[in-house]
């Protein structure tokens, strides 16, 4: 059952996404639109461990944690929508969703989740005994100064933290490991904490890693890391160039190409090895985008979590129709369509 | 002469720089990927990507430059250097006062600035006016790109730290990186001749504003993306006989005060036209700047009044428009 509403949760973030996805492409949700498609099964393990006391400080690619905690959809679309009845007027957008409600918060500014998260933590501890706050951080976040210092404040303030460090490979552009010393869990448990290292399209995995680090912030043992890997299915943002010029390199990407080819052929500049490294560098990130899993493919975390429910017995077909109903109904009334 | 994007302005100022200078380097995320042509020209040793670790980065380029390089440090948006603000106040902007003149800090940060496509407060501030309040720190603000040109191969020569704010809505690569995304018939409200011709021979002087149109009733004082919201309203006043003449900064901090002082000894009437917040910032420095000379225009602000919203059209409402300033020009053309 708690496996269920696990995947109903996973199934809910893929169509939410999908919808958005589809605003999107239309013009109706401006900047940048951080899709979270591959991380719906961490924030719905994560979520599904938590109380209406507990909080969570949450990054620029918050969807699927907003979706799996339960946040009316309306009022959260029509925020990307930037409308006056949205989540927070229009105001904020995207980056910037909060829910008092529901104990959310937010941040375009990276790795600005983890200091906000301990404070959560820090107003837990003392006003609400038992609640703990969720920090969710990318990769690339974690090399952010004030990230690294909030491993060591919640540390020596014990505090009820839980970061959820979800580990896409990427910031942006750029392929975390080649500007990232050690390794992540490494780097909170040379702190103390207790670390759960998850695969992020294994729905038994991270559900137990999940439930156990929360049983032992709960106890008051102190902050805890979850560290999950996940693909990043729809590039860092939607409409990625990247992403465009692995998929579709003769369309989008003879104008980038013909660009860097002409810089490393002119006159003056660095030697001809030096030169090569950098083409070859760009030539391997967009490889590496070229093995990312694709929607509804096998490596899809979704479709592996469906497939695993589905040999369990599970009719997973049902809740995947009953997410797609709700979220279109969320749309057409966001959207103030009518709706039958 | 080539046409070149204000974006694009600044790349070829930079890559002719270090084209001449070895003792260059630019650092910044993503920087191998986003300058690609650079990469792929000046290779790995001076086109270096960083981790999002904005406080070490600056930091680390002050040190750099303290011994010898010359950095060019990217940030992918102003907003961001909030991360890294001791770098900037306590560190580049104090060197060569504390050292009583005898080290310098040869770092140009390129920031790119500004609103109005769309994403958010934490993404769309200008804040030119607190980072000109310091002293040490050269600001420069250009609203075309041969100014972008000119200023940017100015600072690489500069022996002091220098902040270059890149308007992002006059760079189409920013606004297609943030804001379009390969959406073609997206509409943003991008001036006309944003694009333009670039001497690459041509260097352009600190601390000294240019008169982009002239005119005997009114003082505009603007930048960046200000400059051409102002440029369109003085168009359309002159329909209705206001004469508008409007000054583009350019530069902050050093500012050309005598520039400001002889358009409004002439016209009597002022109007700062900034996308930066209106408290304690420019436009009041701006006033300071007429009052200190015994000069009493008439004055009124075009600013941004609190956080900047994520709805598009109340954005549009926040950023000085062009219906605001003529509401502007004429409130003070009447009184
Ligand atoms: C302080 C700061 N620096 C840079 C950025 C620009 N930026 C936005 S997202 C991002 C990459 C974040 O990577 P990661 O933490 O791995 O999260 P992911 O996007 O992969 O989920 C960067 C560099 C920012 N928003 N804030
Ligand atoms: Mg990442």
């Amino acid at each position: 059952m708690e496996l269920v509403n696990i995947y109903r949760n996973m199934s809910r973030s893929r169509e939410f996404e999908l919808a958005v996805a589809e605003l999107w492409e239309q013009g109706l949700i401006t900047g940048e639109m951080h899709a979270s498609t591959g991380e719906e099964l961490v924030a719905a393990a994560v979520t599904a461990c938590l109380t209406a006391e507990d909080s969570l400080s949450l990054t620029h690619r918050c969807s699927s944690f907003v979706v799996a905690r339960g946040v009316p959809l309306v009022p959260v679309i029509k925020e990307l929508l930037g409308r006056e009845d949205g989540l927070c007027h229009g105001r904020g957008g995207h980056m910037h969703l909060f829910s008092r409600d529901y104990r959310i918060a937010t941040s375009g500014i990276v790795g600005a989740s983890l200091p906000t998260g301990a404070g959560f933590a820090l107003a837990a501890k003392r006003l609400r005994p038992h609640a703990l706050a969720v920090a969710q951080i990318g990769d690339g976040a974690l090399n952010q100064g004030m990230a690294l210092e909030t491993l060591n404040l919640a540390t020596v303030w014990k505090l009820p933290l839980l970061v959820v460090c979800i580990d896409n490979g990427w910031a942006i552009t750029t392929s975390s490991e080649s500007l990232t010393a050690g390794s992540l869990p490494e780097r909170a448990r040379s702190f103390g904490w207790l670390v759960g290292n998850a695969d992020g399209a294994d729905i038994e995995d991270v559900s137990q890693a999940a439930k156990a680090l929360v049983k032992n912030v709960r106890a008051g043992k102190g902050p805890a890391f979850l560290y999950a890997r996940c693909p990043r299915m729809d590039g860092h943002y939607l409409g990625d160039a990247l992403v465009r010029l692995a998929r579709h390199p003769v369309s989008d990407g003879r104008d980038t190409l013909t660009k860097v080819v002409g810089g490393a052929f002119s006159q003056g500049g660095s030697g001809l090895i030096s030169r090569a490294t950098g083409l070859t560098r760009m030539m391997g990130a967009i490889g590496k985008i070229r093995h990312t899993p694709a929607h509804g493919d096998d490596k899809d975390p979704l479709v592996i979590t469906r497939k695993r429910l589905s040999k369990q017995g599970y009719d997973v077909a049902k809740i995947d129709l009953e997410a797609q109903e709700e979220i279109r109904c969320a749309v057409a009334v966001s959207l103030g369509e009518e709706h039958d | 002469m080539i046409e070149l994007s204000l974006g694009q302005a600044i790349d070829r100022a930079i890559e002719n720089a270090m084209s001449e200078d070895e003792s260059i380097v630019l650092i910044g995320e993503d920087v191998p990927m986003l300058r690609a042509p650079l990469y792929a020209r000046f290779g790995v040793e001076r086109v270096m990507g960083a981790p999002i670790s904005e406080s070490a980065f600056i930091g680390a380029a002050v040190g750099a430059a303290m011994e010898g390089l010359r950095p060019i440090v990217e940030l992918y948006m102003v907003d961001f250097l909030a991360v890294a603000f001791d770098a900037v106040l306590n560190h580049m902007a104090k060197l060569e006062a504390f050292s009583g003149g005898e080290w310098h800090c040869p770092v140009l940060i390129r920031a790119p600035s500004g609103g109005g496509y769309g994403d958010g407060g934490q993404h769309a501030q200008s804040l030119w006016g607190m980072l000109s309040a310091i002293p040490g720190l050269t600001t420069i603000i250009p609203s075309t790109p041969m100014d972008a040109y000119g200023l940017t191969r100015t600072a690489l020569r500069h022996s002091g730290p220098v902040i270059l704010f890149e308007p992002k809505l006059l760079s189409e690569e920013w606004l297609e990186f943030l804001g379009r995304l390969g959406r073609e018939d997206l509409e943003f409200d991008v001036p006309e001749n944003a694009s333009g011709m670039v001497n690459e021979d041509e260097f352009a002087p600190f601390g000294r504003a240019v008169t982009r149109r002239e005119g005997g009733d009114v003082t505009i004082l603007s930048l960046a993306v200000g400059v051409h919201r102002a440029l369109a309203a003085a168009e359309a006043l002159a329909s209705d006989n206001i004469q508008c003449e409007v000054i583009d900064l350019r530069c902050l901090s050093p500012l050309d005060r005598e520039s400001i002082r002889r358009s409004v000894a002439k016209t009597g009437r002022m109007v700062v036209v900034d996308e930066d917040y209106r408290n304690y910032g420019l436009s009041g420095e701006l006033a300071a700047t007429v009052l200190e000379a015994g000069l009493h225009p008439t004055f009124v602000r075009v600013c941004v009044e609190g956080t900047i919203p994520y709805n598009h059209r109340l954005e549009k409402d926040t950023l000085p428009s062009v219906k605001r300033i003529i509401e502007a020009v004429k409130e003070i053309c009447q009184s």
